[in-house]
C-alpha cells in the first residue's frame, strides 16, 4: 500500500485513537501531577438526637475560594506516584536499610499496596495466560475434528465462559464455592475436611481466581484457534498422512508451525487482558487478600467516599505502563517477524 | 446521650398535630429521586414516601449498599444525579465536607411543624438533615441454645468468646460467633466499635494525625482476631446480610450486627423457629471498659445542593411526610428505633436505647474519618489472616491514611 493511501485510511481510525485514547490519557497524566487544594477547617457545634457536640468540619466557603483560585489542585509534580499507595521509595529504602535479610525485605516490599498489588498481578498473568493458549488449542483440535452437525452447537458451549459477563460469572462461581455451594461442598467431601474453604485463605483464593481466569480466557484462545486452523494447508497435511507421520506428529511439524503468529497474537491480548484483571476480584469478594492495579484504580475512585484522581491517576500510568514494558519483548517479536516475512 | 430517652418518652406522650402549617404529602411538580442504602427498614420507610409523594408524583428510588461510594460523585454533578440521600452520621461528613447538601431550615418552618426538636441535624445552626430513625450494632443471640449449655447472656466480649468457645466445644456449632467482617467498610467498621470500646481516639487531639497504634489499637485487633477464630472461616467476604442469611440458616448462635436486621430477622418468612429463639442484648463492653464497644448513629434525610428548588422540595416534602408519619413508626414498632413523634417503641429497641443510656459514642463525624475507615478497611486483612502483627497492621493503617490525607489536603 502506498504511503499516502495509508495515511487517508488510517487518518479516521488515528483520529479517533487521539481523542478517546491519546486525550484521555494526557489528561489522567496531567491529573496524576496534582494533589486537592488544602481544607481549611472549622470548629462548629453539631447537634443530633444523641446530644450537641463541638466538631471539625470543612469551611466549605474557604475550600471553594482556594478550590476557584486553584481548580487542578496543589502541584505535586511525581510526589503521589513515590508516596507509600504507590512506588514508595522512601519505604523501600527505609526497609533495605533496615533489613536483617533478603527475606524481611522482600516482606516489607510486597506489603506496600502497590507492590502487592503488581505481584498478584502479574502472577495472574503468568499463571492464566499459557494455560489458555495451550488448552484453547487442545479444545480448538478436538473441536475440529468432530462431525459437522455437532459443531456449531460444541461452539457455541465452549464460547459460553467468554459470553458470560465476568461479574455474573464470577458471581456465580463465588456461591457454587462456598462451603455450601455445589464445588465447596464436594471438594469438602473429596479432601475429608469440613473446615475447608476456598475463600478463607489467601493461596486458595489465588488459585480460584487463577483457575476463573483460566476457565474465563480459554474460549478466546479457543475461537482464534479454531478460524486459524481452518486455514491450515491440506496438503501438506494429506502428504505427511501418506508418508506415516501419526497425528501427533502432523500436529507438531506442520499445525503448530502454521499457527504460531496466532499464538503470538493471543498471549498478546491474553497478557493486556490479564494484566488489567478485575471483575472477578470483586465478583469473589476477594479484596482482602487479591488486588490488582486495576482495584487499586478502582479503589481510589470508589471505594473512599471521596475521590482521590490524583492517585487513580498515578496508579493508571503505572499500569499503562506495567503494559508496555510486559508487551515489549512480544511485539519486537512480531516486528521481526513482520520484517523476515516482507 | 440522655435526650434519645427522653424524645423517646416524650414521643409516647405527644399526639400527631398538623395545625398552622403545609401538609408535607400529595407532591404534584418536581421530581424526586433518592438514593439510599438497602436493608428492609429503609425500604419499609421508601414505601411511606412513596405514598407520601402521591401517585402523580415523579418518584424514583434508587437502593444500593454502595451508597457511599456513590453519593460524592453523583451530588457534585450539576444537576446532580439525584435530589435527596438517605445520610447517616457517618456519610455525611463526605458531603458537608464538598457543601453537597443545602440547609434545610426554611423546608423545616414550611413542613417540618411535626417533627422533633432531636430529629433535626444542626450543624453550626443550621439544619443540614432531618433524622428519623436511630440503629446501634448489638449483640443477638439464640436463646434455646445458651438455656441448654447454661450460658448467661454476654454482657463483655469476653463472655461472649467464653460462650461462643462453650457452644464449640459442646459440638452444638462449629462456628458460633458471626459478624460482619467483611474486607472493606465493614471489617473497618468492627474495628471502630472495638476501638472505641477500648476507650480508643482515632485522631491526635486537635489534628488529623492518626493515633491507631497504640495499647488500645493492638488489644482491638486482638479482639476481633479472637472472634473471627469462632466465626465462618469465610468471614472477610461476609458482609451483614450475608451474616443475616447464616443467622437464619442457624449456624450461628451470637452475633454483633445492627438493630434494623430486626426487620427481616424477625419476620415471617424462613425458618419460624430460628426467628422465635432470636433475642436481642445490649452489646457488650470490652477489656473493663464502661462504654459498649458499638457505635450510636442516627439515619436521616439530606436534600442535594445542585439539585433545582422545586426538585429539593418535592423531594424534601415526600420524605418529611414519612419521617414525621407515626403511622409508618407504630405500624413497625420493631423495624428499627424511631425518632418520630408520637412513637411506641417496640420489643427491639432496647438494646439501642441501653447504648445510648450508657455513653456509647455516635460514630466519630471528622470530615477526615472516612479516609481512616478506608484505611482500616484495607490494611487489616493481613493480621486477621495471620500473616502480619497486630502492630504491623495498625502502622499500615497509619501510614496508609497519611499518603491519603495528604493527598485529600488534610494534613
Amino acid at each position: 500500500m502506498p504511503h499516502r493511501t495509508f495515511f487517508w485510511f488510517i487518518l479516521p481510525t488515528a483520529l479517533a485513537m487521539i481523542l478517546f485514547i491519546g486525550l484521555p490519557i494526557v489528561s489522567s497524566f496531567f491529573q496524576s501531577l496534582h494533589i486537592e487544594n488544602e481544607q481549611v477547617l472549622m470548629e462548629v457545634e453539631n447537634c443530633d438526637p444523641f446530644g450537641c457536640t463541638t466538631n471539625v468540619r470543612v469551611d466549605v466557603e474557604a475550600t471553594e475560594k482556594i478550590e476557584a483560585e486553584n481548580p487542578l489542585g496543589r502541584f505535586n509534580g511525581f510526589g503521589t506516584y513515590t508516596d507509600r499507595n504507590h512506588l514508595a521509595f522512601d519505604e523501600i529504602r527505609e526497609a533495605w536499610d533496615n533489613k536483617t535479610s533478603i527475606g524481611e525485605f522482600k516482606d516489607t516490599v510486597l506489603n506496600l499496596p502497590f507492590y502487592k498489588a503488581l505481584l498478584f498481578t502479574l502472577t495472574f498473568c503468568f499463571a492464566v495466560t499459557p494455560p489458555v493458549i495451550v488448552l484453547g488449542f487442545i479444545v480448538a483440535l478436538s473441536v475440529n475434528t468432530l462431525a459437522k452437525k455437532l459443531k456449531g452447537f460444541i461452539v457455541f458451549g465452549t464460547i459460553l465462559p467468554m459470553i458470560v459477563t465476568p461479574l455474573i460469572g464470577s458471581l456465580v462461581l463465588f456461591w457454587m464455592i462456598d462451603s455450601q455451594g455445589i464445588i465447596g461442598a464436594s471438594i469438602q467431601i473429596l479432601f475429608d475436611d469440613p473446615n475447608l474453604s476456598l475463600k478463607a485463605s489467601s493461596n486458595l483464593t489465588w488459585i480460584t481466581l487463577i483457575i476463573y481466569g483460566i476457565w474465563h480466557n480459554t474460549p478466546f484462545a479457543f475461537v482464534v484457534f479454531y478460524a486459524a486452523l481452518q486455514t491450515v494447508p491440506q496438503d501438506p497435511l494429506e502428504a505427511a498422512f501418506i508418508d506415516g507421520a501419526s497425528r501427533f506428529e502432523r500436529v507438531r511439524f506442520i499445525v503448530i508451525p502454521h499457527l504460531y503468529p496466532v499464538a503470538t497474537f493471543i498471549m498478546l491480548i491474553c497478557l493486556m487482558d490479564n494484566f488489567r484483571v478485575f471483575e472477578p476480584i470483586i465478583g469473589f469478594s476477594a479484596e482482602g487478600v487479591a488486588q490488582s492495579l486495576s482495584w487499586m484504580i478502582y479503589q481510589d475512585l470508589r471505594n473512599e467516599n471521596k475521590m482521590l484522581f490524583g492517585s487513580a491517576g498515578a496508579t493508571s500510568m503505572l499500569t499503562i505502563l506495567g503494559i508496555a514494558f510486559l508487551l515489549t519483548p512480544v511485539l519486537i517479536r512480531t516486528w521481526k517477524e513482520f520484517k523476515t516475512e516482507r | 446521650m440522655k435526650k434519645l430517652i427522653i424524645a423517646l418518652l416524650i414521643s409516647f406522650a405527644s399526639t400527631s398535630v398538623f395545625a398552622g402549617s403545609h401538609s408535607p404529602c400529595g407532591v404534584t411538580s418536581g421530581s424526586i429521586n433518592i438514593l439510599a442504602n438497602e436493608f428492609t427498614t429503609y425500604r419499609i420507610f421508601m414505601d411511606e414516601v412513596k405514598s407520601c409523594a402521591g401517585p402523580e408524583a415523579d418518584f424514583n428510588v434508587t437502593h444500593s449498599v454502595d451508597h457511599n461510594k456513590l453519593q460524592v460523585a453523583a451530588l457534585s454533578a450539576n444537576p446532580a444525579e439525584f435530589s435527596a440521600k438517605l445520610v447517616t452520621n457517618g456519610s455525611i461528613t463526605p458531603l458537608m465536607n464538598d457543601g453537597l447538601i443545602r440547609p434545610l431550615d426554611d423546608l423545616v418552618a414550611k413542613y417540618g411543624s411535626n417533627l422533633n426538636d432531636n430529629q433535626k441535624i444542626t450543624i453550626d445552626g443550621k439544619i443540614y438533615a432531618v433524622a428519623f430513625m436511630a440503629n446501634a450494632q448489638h449483640l443477638w443471640y439464640r436463646e434455646s441454645i445458651l438455656n441448654d449449655l447454661g450460658i448467661a447472656v454476654p454482657s463483655t466480649y469476653e463472655e461472649v468468646i467464653a460462650a461462643a468457645e462453650k457452644i464449640k466445644a459442646a459440638g452444638v456449632m462449629e462456628n458460633p460467633y458471626a459478624g460482619a467482617f467483611k474486607s472493606g467498610w465493614n471489617l473497618g467498621q468492627e474495628f471502630v466499635n472495638m476501638y472505641l470500646g477500648h476507650g480508643g481516639e482515632f485522631f491526635k487531639s486537635g489534628s488529623a494525625q492518626p493515633n491507631v497504634n497504640n495499647e488500645k489499637g493492638v488489644a482491638a485487633l486482638n479482639m476481633i482476631k479472637k472472634l473471627t477464630e469462632l466465626s465462618n472461616p469465610d468471614f472477610l467476604t461476609q458482609d451483614t446480610n450475608a451474616v443475616k442469611e447464616e443467622w437464619e440458616s442457624g449456624n450461628v448462635a451470637l452475633m454483633h450486627i445492627w438493630n434494623s436486621g430486626a426487620a427481616s430477622l424477625l419476620d415471617d418468612e424462613g425458618d419460624q423457629n430460628i426467628k422465635a429463639d432470636t433475642r436481642l442484648a445490649p452489646s457488650p463492653t470490652v477489656g473493663g471498659g464502661s462504654k459498649p464497644a458499638t457505635t450510636l448513629w442516627w439515619d436521616g434525610i439530606a436534600i442535594a445542593t445542585n439539585t433545582s428548588d422545586e426538585n429539593a422540595e418535592a423531594s424534601f416534602r415526600a420524605l418529611v411526610g414519612a419521617a414525621s408519619s407515626t403511622d409508618l413508626a407504630n405500624n413497625n414498632p420493631n423495624a428499627t428505633v424511631w425518632l418520630i413523634k408520637g412513637y411506641t417503641p417496640g420489643d427491639t429497641a432496647g438494646p439501642v436505647v441501653d447504648a445510648a443510656s450508657r455513653g456509647t459514642t455516635p460514630y466519630p463525624s471528622f470530615p477526615h474519618m472516612s479516609l481512616m475507615h478506608g484505611a482500616l478497611s484495607t490494611e487489616l486483612v493481613e493480621f486477621l489472616q495471620g500473616n502480619e502483627s497486630a502492630e504491623k497492621a495498625l502502622a499500615d493503617v497509619e501510614a496508609a491514611y497519611i499518603a491519603k490525607a495528604t493527598e485529600q489536603g488534610f494534613l
